[in-house]
């Protein structure tokens, strides 16, 4: 069936309800079309949202998936990988569900390093309950609930992964529809858990982190000589203050994914037997 | 009573008392005798009183008594702690080169058997194996032949090697001999019987984890608990014998989401914690039961509200496992009431949750969990495990739940409320969950009529499982008398052996201990035939004796004990007497 696979059999026939101009749009359209071009199809990819305007793409996609609890999609897809290698899992969710109720887990995600990918839906801003700061909200931006801004400085998602011990890191703009599509399709491929920020601007509450922002500001690694294999330049530039970059930041080509490590290496769904397995009675035995 | 024998081992938490006890226990258990073994230690690394209780016959022994024979003291605490279980005749064991029990007097009528533990041990290798000349000193005032001391060493300590071993067995005849040479005129008359049975001994966290295994849970994720901790400690390194793996998570948020994603992914699968521990995943417990995954949620409880005493016995929970969560959530709560049923219910907790697609709590409690008790092996026949795994649709059949345009209906509309179940991977099965409600496709919706033959259909599963599963209580007892004790979790052993007692006093009760809290028997025609109704459990506010009225409209009385401790036989038989007499008094 992969060979015949095509980026719209990942389209559910449900209509998305994001803001016209959303950068969710592009975003998923990426995810589909990264999943199809890595061999992918429906059936064997799992695809584990979180809440929020971003946690919405379980539905609008077609494949297994869950659209679970605000800032746990993390452990639920590592518990799906882990039960089933073979299955391709691919967790999005937004900023809020990632890097603030969700934080905790990122560190340990990252740690972990299940085999699977994790895009990032980064508009800066809590756009589903219409308009509060987020953790990557700039120290000065207004909302409603910090009129004078957040007044701390914002999450640094790159550096919180880098420090953690992540072995793909990268970022990508929803706008820039090609480089977009390599940079998942690159977190899919990487022999680990690959981590990719987008910037998904959100057209309705934010005004500062706009498309002209993103497009004028983002400097792509690939326009430079930059090699995503030497850790020490990655730190530099998750921690450049003056830019952002767009591209793979870091990549550990030897990374070796949890499920090797641990030897799992095939699917849990499966009970041959009808009763209890084969060689229970040792334990029993053991109690002796 | 079976003429039975208690022994302990009591010293600073840190000080090897558990694992000494458990050698004893073992020991005795290799010998053919019943153990039924008590902790009672502080939530600290070291600095607190511990110990170790076994209470041994050979017959079967459900509870703890108020009574020590031999008590090995490490500490003078040890001796104060327990001087109202120690009687005369009771046999102390002691270090009297140990400083702080230099100074240590023997109360009156008691035996004293001052035994140079550490000196012995480091003639034998080493001063680590002081526990264990006590072990040996303690055979000899027992008249415990000392082979089946060994027999439990090579087990504990036959990782070891064999050199560990052979210097722990000549410890403990070093404290053997010491007694024997030293005390020849002391009046020891215990004398501890053999038989040539075979038992079993295991904890309730150890039959849990023995349990899931057996059902074939593939997957574990849990975050370290008291008491629940051993059912992970269990798993790991046996599991994955068995195509298993487990997982220590960084919190019980991601322990019960791992756990959800593997059921997702197909795995039978599974996480335990505590009280606390399931607070964090009462968010998650709604998730599993609105996206209808088979999931296994193990509550090893302890004393609380919030931290309570860790390390202490209560059935505090059982509200948070029956109403815990917004909203409306069906699901299953089990509790099993031996150590037996520990892995019985276990089982068919997995069953449960896939025949029904739903959660499942177990409600297991510390008094059961995390101690020792013997069984004929037999009682853990592997035989008799049945595994059902409900409505998995493969490749085939998948197409009787299709919409016509080829999507698949995990959470259609059926009669029984139970919906086909498509496992990742399976061609043609590919389908959104969600905590949101859904349709029959699980896509969100918000239609008023949808979202009520959704509700409908998940509550339906538990009607369907009254009908179709066998809810029965466990009874004990005399089945015509006229008064009722209800009960349920690890009380029932006791409220067994209570029953002795209260025959002295000429009282006949007939005893139901309730395994299955929700969906539950209906009890109204045992409650409106007895003229007295006592329901006994280990928590203040009597949750379950709430439970019984709110089924029956019958008002029952209430023997509550939240102290930290389990009920004691004779202490329970007095409670019980007591509350039947006083509703007499009432009615005359």
């Amino acid at each position: 069936m992969s060979s015949e696979v095509r980026f719209t059999d990942f389209k559910s026939d449900k209509q998305p309800t994001w803001c016209p101009g959303c950068g969710d749009f592009g975003t998923m359209n990426g995810m589909m079309k990264a999943l199809a071009e890595t061999g992918n199809d429906p059936d064997n990819t799992f695809v584990v949202a979180g809440i929020g305007c971003s946690g919405k793409i379980g539905t609008y996609m077609h494949s297994y998936a869950i659209h679970g609890v605000h800032g746990r999609a993390l452990p639920v897809g590592a518990g799906v990988k882990m039960a089933n290698p073979d299955l391709e899992v691919m967790v999005a969710g937004g900023d809020g569900d990632g890097y603030s109720i969700g934080a905790g887990h990122f560190v340990h995600a990252v740690r972990r390093n299940v085999d699977m990918s994790y895009i990032v839906m980064d508009n800066r801003i809590y756009g589903l309950t219409k308009g509060q700061a987020s953790p990557t909200s700039r120290e000065d931006f207004e909302t409603s609930t910090t009129p004078e801004g957040p007044q701390q400085p914002p999450v640094n998602p790159l550096a919180l992964a880098l420090a953690s011990g992540a072995t793909f890191i990268a970022q990508s703009f929803s706008s820039d529809a090609l480089r977009h599509q390599e940079i998942v399709r690159k977190a899919i491929e990487h022999d680990g858990f690959g981590f990719v920020n987008v910037f998904s601007p959100c057209v309705t509450f934010n005004d500062v982190d706009t498309y002209d922002y993103f497009r004028d500001s983002l400097v792509d690694l690939q326009e430079t000589d930059y090699d995503p294999h030497d850790r020490e330049a990655a730190k530099e530039k998750v921690l450049d203050a003056d830019k952002e970059y767009m591209g793979v930041l870091y990549q550990d080509e030897n990374s070796v994914p949890y499920e090797e490590t641990h030897g799992l290496d095939s699917s849990m769904a499966d009970i041959d037997h009808e009763g209890a397995p084969e060689g229970a009675t040792d334990l029993v035995r053991e109690f002796y | 009573m079976p003429a039975d024998f208690n022994w302990a081992i009591g010293g600073e938490a840190g000080d090897g008392i558990d694992s000494t006890g458990k050698v004893f226990a073992q020991a005795l258990s290799r010998a053919g005798r019943h153990v039924f073994t008590s902790k009672d230690f502080a939530s600290r690394i070291r600095g607190g009183y511990t110990a170790y209780k076994v209470r041994t016959s050979t017959e079967k022994v459900r509870s703890v008594v108020d009574r020590l024979d031999v008590l090995v003291a490490l500490t003078p605490r040890t001796i104060e702690e327990n001087l109202d279980e120690l009687h005369e005749g009771s046999v102390i064991i002691y270090d009297g080169e140990r400083t702080t029990m230099a100074d240590v007097e023997i109360p009156e009528g008691m035996i004293g058997l001052d035994v140079p533990l550490k000196r012995l041990a480091e003639d034998a290798g080493g001063a680590v194996m002081r526990n264990v000349v006590a072990l040996g000193a303690a055979c000899e005032a027992t008249s415990f032949d000392i082979e089946h001391l060994d027999s439990s060493l090579k087990k504990h300590f036959g990782g070891k090697g064999q050199a560990i071993v052979d210097n722990n067995k000549q410890a403990a005849r070093l404290g053997q001999e010491y007694v024997r040479d030293n005390y020849p005129d002391a009046d020891l008359e215990y004398a501890l019987e053999t038989t040539d049975n075979d038992y079993v001994l295991l904890n309730g966290d150890e039959a849990i984890g023995m349990g899931a295994i057996a059902a074939g849970c593939k997957y574990y994720a849990g975050y370290p608990i008291t008491p629940a901790t051993d059912v992970m400690t269990y798993l790991k390194g046996r599991i994955e014998q068995f195509g298993g793996h487990v997982v220590q998570a960084e919190d019980e948020l991601a322990a019960i989401n791992l756990a959800l994603g593997a059921a997702r992914a197909g795995a039978r699968s599974m996480t335990a914690t505590s009280g606390p521990g399931i607070d964090l995943m009462a968010e998650t417990f709604g998730l599993v039961a609105t996206s209808e995954t088979p999931l296994v949620v193990v509550d090893v409880m302890r004393s609380g509200p919030s931290t309570g005493m860790p390390t202490k016995q209560e059935q505090g929970d059982l509200n948070m496992m029956l109403y815990g969560g917004h909203g409306e959530i069906p699901r299953f709560v089990l509790a099993p009431t031996t150590v037996e049923e520990c892995f019985w219910k276990t089982v068919e907790a997995f069953n449960l949750a896939e025949k029904y697609q739903t959660p499942v709590y177990l409600a297991a409690d510390l008094a059961m969990a995390v101690t020792e008790q013997t069984f004929e092996p037999e009682a853990f026949d592997m035989d008799a495990v049945e595994i059902d795994r409900g409505k998995v649709v493969d490749e085939e059949s998948i197409a009787d739940h299709q919409t016509e345009s080829g999507g698949f209906k995990p959470h259609e509309i059926t009669e029984d409320g139970v919906s086909p179940r498509a496992i990742p991977g399976t061609e043609g099965g590919a389908h959104m969950s969600t905590g949101l409600e859904h349709d029959e496709q699980g896509r969100r919706t918000e239609d008023t009529e949808m979202r009520v033959e959704q509700v409908d259909k998940r509550n339906r599963k538990v009607e369907t499982a009254r009908e179709r599963e066998d809810l029965s209580p466990r009874e004990f007892g005399d089945a015509d008398s006229d008064n009722l004790v209800l009960t349920w979790g690890s009380n029932e052993g006791t409220l067994v052996e209570a029953l002795e007692f209260l025959e002295e006093d000429g009282i006949d009760v007939r005893i139901l201990s309730v395994p299955y809290l929700f969906p539950r028997p209906d009890l109204t025609a045992e409650v409106e035939a007895a003229d007295e109704v006592v329901v006994v459990e280990c928590n203040a506010t009597g949750q379950f004796a709430d439970v019984v009225e709110h089924d029956t409209l019958q008002r029952v009385k209430r023997v509550n004990k939240y102290n930290g401790v389990q009920f004691k036989a004779d202490e329970l038989a007095d409670d019980i007497k007591q509350t039947l007499a006083a509703g007499q008094e009432v009615e005359a």
